[in-house]
């Protein structure tokens, strides 16, 4: 037992260690930091370019072998790098996966709890007109690119602003980041006003949400309606909706699990559209910004970060299916 | 039920129940025109998507520009057109690819086995394991001035692994069933029981996944297109229509909703679609989407 | 009449929606059930008794559309609200299913769904209902019962989940408990053991059962009256004796004809019902069984006949025929109206065994498998002792039948053989040939010889390919050219009696009895010498099987077949093997001429597969001494020491002194002849024949 948990840890270390590798060879080799030097005004000399880069390890006349030596080193170390703006690597994502989280939890709550709820009435209900409201909600709002969601979601918001008159300083809704600068964040005003910021957010992330656990959970009650153990419930004397709530949903609670313990545990590696579209600066930005940045250090960081949250949803979901499903334990 | 034996083939069962689905039709017909006129249209209109015009910058739709037109003066409509050419064709060849390399990895692993299954099973997780679009976005200057084949190839190499599961999980149930032990009781070999037996029997399933994947990978390449990192210039697609006037959206709407509308129709369409033929081949399953 | 009829039901029709058009699932059904009596209602897949059953407890799917009336002690259920009908499922009517497994919850623990039962109805405290729970599981014969209580269903062996059923439907001590098909999921020791409790269950509510099956047995042995069903109608019911002894109606009478009798041997001649049964979609006017009937006239075309009653038996009798007043006057039996093959000559009075080539022998065939454990963290636990030890040999033109109950490794057995690998242990010799050393090119040859016919032709056939393709892969594989296959296919299908017209259809167009000869001839594509059947029979319906065996038992004279003919089903094995070999627990128990091994078993658990096997006549039935095996199959990764058997066994548990005892539990019985003939083995240290029939 002990061994063969240990086989596989050793298995996934193995697979974010290849992973993560694989994801700094790229970069060090497809990005180019040195662009960010280049096209100032005056051009700085090649050897302060040089030296700038080699105090960040993104030179890229090192070979790339030497690098990642010196990478990895640091890496073992727990330390992820620097960014190219001279930041550490650490901190950025320490200081970023809260603000994900904070953008994420109240969307993902609330689409999880209200889509589940949907999708299990809708199934009960087939061909009523919930179940076909239920299904047309989930068929457009899946159809939308999230980029185009938040889009509309944000002017949607900007236009009610202005409907109701905010069109000064104070807004009813705010589009972009996730407070006003200066407001003391503990204060009553201070948590309205990080209200208001995450409204529009939270309604993107919770549509999409309630889309998909919607028509999943639809489908997961449809397969439980038609099965022999709630024929015995009734067979037994429950009554149809006792029958239902009691044996039904609480089974078909069941192959939902799984996407429950990967949205959970993917909070912190955020939502980048959402996060770019209404001005968050979360890990989804960071992904994004790693990129564009040139940001060889960033990019690896960040598989790194992800990798390891994916394999604890993959944890998280085995667990959560056996807490659920007395089939699974052992 | 012992029903009287039914004589219509299968799969003349699932297309007159495919047809009988009304949404699904009508997906399938919008699929059709969208393609029709994506193809056809620039056939037949004034302005082409690489043509400006100087006389109309910022257009609002009129009867010459039907989708009014860019600040540079070029037409909205044959943009939208020429984008909806390439996100057709993103979501097409990169759902035939990542499917067939499903079916044949996830087949393979299941069939053979042991170290064969160890190693597509390694390679799964792995991609799994990384974050895709960093990867593609990462590889996206690579795909400047070449052809979007590798774009999508790549998009297919991240979108492959969970339906490969599905299949090798089908294929480890098939294998055990008694039609394949018989062929491999005959002599039979291991590759063509694949191909004859096993691929054929989970078809449903791969035709469906293929429509799904369509859409899913037409809102992949938008997701990046739209940070740059999909379609390249001078190349067009509604990914980078969208990621290029999303700003405009409050200000010339045209430029923004135009292209959106059609990419949503589109992907609606898909959706109809791959929803209708789940239900035709398996009338008793209910209908998903994903 | 005696008692007022606690339930009536009265022309009771439903209709299905189906992909192809409404379903006339049951039409116009009459019957009633008195007090305490068992009404057991009999049909083939299809026939409409389950269906019928679920209406009277309004558990039909909404589409269903419900005509008739049911009244169950005089109120109507039909058209109840939920909340009324709730009142009287469970309390009154208790059902239980046929598939136990899928039929319990799998998330609650098989406690709780009892306790559930008895608080839906009952206010008391949930204390106090556990309780309640724990003494029925004792009652229907659980081992600890209050340890078992907290088991989840799927920690339940199939028999046990059954027993749960059983005690969920008589928690409330209910009127009438129907029972839909109780045992068709299981072993025939565990089907004993569970008639056993059903019959307790009775004693004890003093509830009305009504039972359906197909198992024309189970009736004859459980029902004091039975109805016949036959496309959606009751076409013949009475009391037992009536139904059995004086059927009137041919479906009935066919019906009773096609079932081999394990009290019979082989020269009980087989009458099949040719064709299969109407579909319920639109069924033409006048008499279902029209199509298949040897009596029909003209008229049956046109009038459906209506239940009349038979003037000669005893009252209550009645059968749906036109000519079952000529039927009743000339007293037909089976073989009167169905045209059945002559029963086949024994081929074993010709050369002594010995002097026969062999085909197939195993030696010593060990066969051990990992246990693995754990749906998320997969590992090995333990070993599964699969297949431990057997060895027979097969003769050219012989039948050998292997039978014992499933668990007990005989499907592992024939997979070793067929792998044509090299076992764990022992030795395999196909045709002369080792397959622990011939090459991959022998190894191939020998498949030529060497063919299955697998138990579910549906499975067993390619739904993708139509039926020349199936027929044509081995050919193909076998490198026939392509110019043959054409003619090679028809020539097949005329051999299992099958049209050329249908190698152009798929195996969905095709009804059961058809795919199973599809698959017949599959097999012998390749001129085979040896097949290995497995369970070739046991999927399908009862009318259509006697067709098969008769075609089994022709083909191997035709073409000097060998066979090794595995079932779980004794009584088709009687009727077709030459010998038999009884296996349990990955060993053989018994092997010999079957004529020996069935009317004189030596060894203690045939004599208990023997007595557990329901027989389709009711004198023979009511008079017969029982032996009922406990418990389950033991684990076979921690099988018992010394006597596998001995856990289970009535003579070590019954017969056998302390010290006898000792010698069972230390030393393992080897096979060998102790009873009779040198060609009748048997592995029990005290084995005394015994007549069990």
């Amino acid at each position: 037992m002990i061994s063969f948990l240990l086989r596989r840890l050793a298995y996934l270390a193995l697979l974010v260690l290849v992973a993560t590798s694989a994801a700094y060879f790229l970069a060090a080799t497809q990005l180019n930091p040195r662009s960010r030097y280049e096209g100032r005004n005056p051009p700085p000399p090649a050897a302060v370019v040089d030296a700038a880069l080699d105090a960040l390890n993104l030179n890229d006349r090192t070979p790339v072998l030497e690098r990642f030596a010196r990478w990895s080193t640091g890496v073992f170390h727990g330390d992820l790098g620097r960014t190219v703006d001279n930041t550490s690597v650490n901190e950025e994502i320490d200081r970023r996966m809260w603000v994900s989280l904070r953008l994420m939890l109240l969307g993902a709550i609330l689409g999880s709890a209200l889509g589940v709820a949907g999708g299990a009435y809708a199934a009960v209900k087939q061909y009523q007109k919930f179940d076909h409201v239920l299904t047309v909600f989930s068929f457009v709002i899946l159809s939308i690119p999230t980029v185009v969601l938040a889009v509309l979601y944000k002017n949607a918001g900007i236009g009610l602003n202005n409907l109701l008159g905010f069109t000064g300083e104070t807004k009813l809704l705010y589009t972009t980041g996730e407070m006003t600068p200066g407001l003391d964040p503990w204060t009553g005003a201070g948590i309205m006003d990080r209200m208001a910021h995450l409204i529009l957010p939270t309604l993107v992330l919770a549509s999409i949400s309630i889309a998909f656990y919607g028509r999943y959970q639809r489908n997961a009650m449809l397969d439980i309606l038609g099965s022999d153990f709630l024929r015995t419930a009734q067979a037994k004397g429950l009554p149809r909706s006792r029958a239902l709530i009691r044996h039904g949903l609480r089974t078909a609670l069941i192959p939902m699990v799984t996407f429950f313990a990967y949205q959970f545990a993917l909070l912190f590696v955020g939502a980048t559209f959402t996060e770019k579209i209404f001005g968050w600066h979360g890990m989804g930005e960071y992904f994004v910004n790693s990129v564009t940045g040139q940001d060889v250090n960033s990019v690896a960081g960040v598989t790194l970060f992800v990798a390891i949250l994916v394999l604890i949803a993959g944890f998280l979901a085995d667990v959560a299916y056996a807490a659920l499903d007395p089939r699974v334990r052992v | 039920m012992t029903a009287e034996p039914d004589v219509t083939s299968r799969g003349q069962l699932v297309l007159r129940r495919f047809l009988r689905r009304r949404l699904a039709m009508l997906g399938f017909t919008i699929v059709l025109v969208l393609f029709a006129i994506a193809y056809l249209s620039p056939l037949f209109v004034a302005w082409q998507y690489d043509e400006l015009d100087a006389s109309a910058f910022l257009s609002p739709p009129t009867g010459e520009h039907w989708f009014g037109t860019t600040q540079n003066g070029f037409d909205m409509f044959a943009l939208t057109m020429r984008g909806m050419q390439k996100s057709l064709v993103v979501g097409l060849v990169g759902a035939v690819l990542s499917t067939a390399l499903a079916a044949i990895a996830g087949a393979f692993a299941g069939y053979f086995g042991r170290i064969l299954n160890a190693a597509i099973s390694a390679v799964m997780d792995l991609l799994l394991v990384l974050p895709g679009f960093l990867i593609v976005a990462i590889l996206s200057p690579l795909f400047q001035g070449r052809t979007w084949l590798f774009f999508v190839l790549l998009l297919a190499a991240f979108q492959w692994m969970i339906t490969a599961r599905i299949v090798r999980g089908m294929t480890l149930s098939l294998k055990e069933r008694e039609f394949v032990q018989a062929a491999r009781f005959m002599g039979v070999p291991g590759w063509k029981i694949i191909f004859r037996h096993i691929l054929p029997n989970m078809a449903s399933l791969l035709i469906i996944d293929a429509t799904v994947n369509v859409s899913s990978l037409i809102l992949a390449e938008v997701g990046l297109s739209f940070f740059g990192f999909g379609i390249q210039p001078p190349d067009v697609s509604l990914g980078t229509l969208i990621g290029n006037y999303s700003n405009a959206a409050l200000t010339f709407w045209w430029q923004f909703y135009l292209p959106a509308g059609f990419l949503v129709l589109l992907v609606l369409a898909v959706n109809l679609v791959g929803d209708g033929l789940r239900d035709a081949f398996d009338p008793n399953a209910p209908s998903r989407v994903t | 009449m005696e008692a007022a009829p606690i339930l009536q039901v009265r022309d009771l029709s439903v209709t299905l929606d189906s992909e192809a058009g409404p379903v006339l699932a049951v039409r116009s059904v009459s019957y009633s059930v008195r007090p305490g009596e068992v009404f057991g209602i009999v049909g083939e897949s299809g026939s409409g008794k389950s269906v019928s059953s679920l209406a009277v407890m309004s558990l039909l799917p909404s589409h269903a559309r419900i005509r008739g009336s049911v009244l169950f002690r005089g109120q109507e259920l039909l058209g109840q609200s939920d909340r009324a009908l709730s009142r009287i499922r469970g309390r009154r009517i208790a059902m239980v299913f046929q598939d136990p497994l899928s039929a319990l919850t799998p998330v609650y623990s098989v406690g709780d769904q009892i306790a559930e039962a008895i608080l839906v109805h009952e206010s008391m405290s949930r204390e106090a209902a556990t309780e309640r729970a724990v003494e029925l599981l004792a009652l229907v014969g659980i081992p600890s019962p209050r340890h078992r209580a907290t088991a989840f269903p799927h920690e339940f062996s199939g028999g046990m989940r059954q027993r749960a059923m059983i005690a969920m439907a008589i928690a409330n001590r209910p009127d009438l408990i129907i029972a839909d098909e109780p045992t068709t999921a299981l072993d025939v020791t565990i089907q004993a053991q569970i008639l056993q409790v059903l019959r307790t269950a009775q004693e004890v509510t003093g509830a009305a059962i009504i039972l359906i099956t197909h198992d024309m047995g189970i009736i004859a042995g459980m029902a004091d009256r039975v109805g016949v069903m036959y496309a959606g109608k009751l076409v013949e019911t009475g009391s037992v004796d009536d139904v059995f002894y004086r059927a009137r109606m041919p479906y009935t009478l066919g019906l009773l004809g096609s079932i081999p009798r394990l009290d019979r041997g082989t020269h009980q001649a087989l009458t099949p019902i040719e064709g299969t049964p109407p579909s319920l979609v639109d069924l033409p006017p006048g008499c279902p069984f029209e199509s298949r009937c040897p009596l029909r006239i003209p008229s049956c075309r046109e009038v459906e006949p209506p239940l009349l009653e038979m003037a000669a038996s005893g009252p209550g009798h009645l059968a749906a025929c036109h000519r079952s007043a000529e039927v009743e006057r000339r007293d037909l039996k089976s073989a009167d109206v169905f045209p059945a093959p002559p029963p086949h000559a024994s081929d074993r009075d010709g050369a002594p065994r010995a002097e026969l080539d062999q085909v197939l022998e195993v030696q010593d065939l060990v066969k051990h498998f990992p246990l693995v454990k754990g749906a998320i963290l997969r590992r090995r636990v333990g070993t599964v002792h699969a297949v431990d030890g057997i060895s027979f040999d097969i003769r050219r033109g012989e039948t050998l039948g292997l039978v014992g109950e499933s668990g007990c490794g005989k499907t592992t057995a024939i997979m070793e053989i067929l792998n044509l690998l090299a076992p764990t242990s022992g030795r395999i010799v196909v045709f002369g040939r080792d397959t622990a050393n011939i090459t991959h090119r022998e190894r191939f040859e020998t498949r030529r010889d060497l063919q299955v016919v697998f138990q579910d032709p549906m499975a067993s056939l390619d739904p993708r390919l139509p039926v020349h393709d199936i027929l044509a892969e081995p050919l193909e594989a076998h490198g026939v050219p392509a110019v043959e296959h054409s003619a090679r296919v028809r020539e097949l299908l005329r051999l299992v009696g099958l049209e050329p017209q249908h190698a152009s259809r798929y195996p969905q167009a095709l009804s059961g009895g058809q795919r199973q000869r599809v698959g017949i001839a599959r097999a012998l594509a390749l001129e085979p010498r040896l097949l290995v059947l497995d369970e070739p029979v046991s999927s399908l319906d009862v009318s259509i099987r006697a067709g098969v065996i008769n075609l089994l038992e022709q083909l191997k004279k035709e073409l000097g077949l060998s066979y090794l003919f595995v079932a779980h089903d004794l009584s088709v094995v009687r009727h077709i093997a030459d010998r038999v070999a009884v296996m349990y627990l990955g060993r053989f128990v018994e092997i010999g001429a079957v004529d020996d091994v069935f009317d004189r078993p030596a060894h203690p658990y045939t004599q208990a597969l023997l007595s557990a096997i329901p027989l389709p006549d009711p004198v023979k039935e009511r008079t017969r001494t029982r032996i009922v095996l406990e418990g389950d199959l033991p684990d076979p990764s921690d099988p018992p020491t010394g006597c596998r058997f001995r856990t289970r066994c009535q003579k070590f548990s019954g017969e056998l002194a302390d010290a006898a005892r000792r010698r069972c539990i230390e030393e393992q019985p080897a096979l060998a002849a102790r009873t009779g003939g040198p060609d009748h083995l048997d592995a029990c240290h005290y084995a005394v024949t015994a007549s069990v029939l």
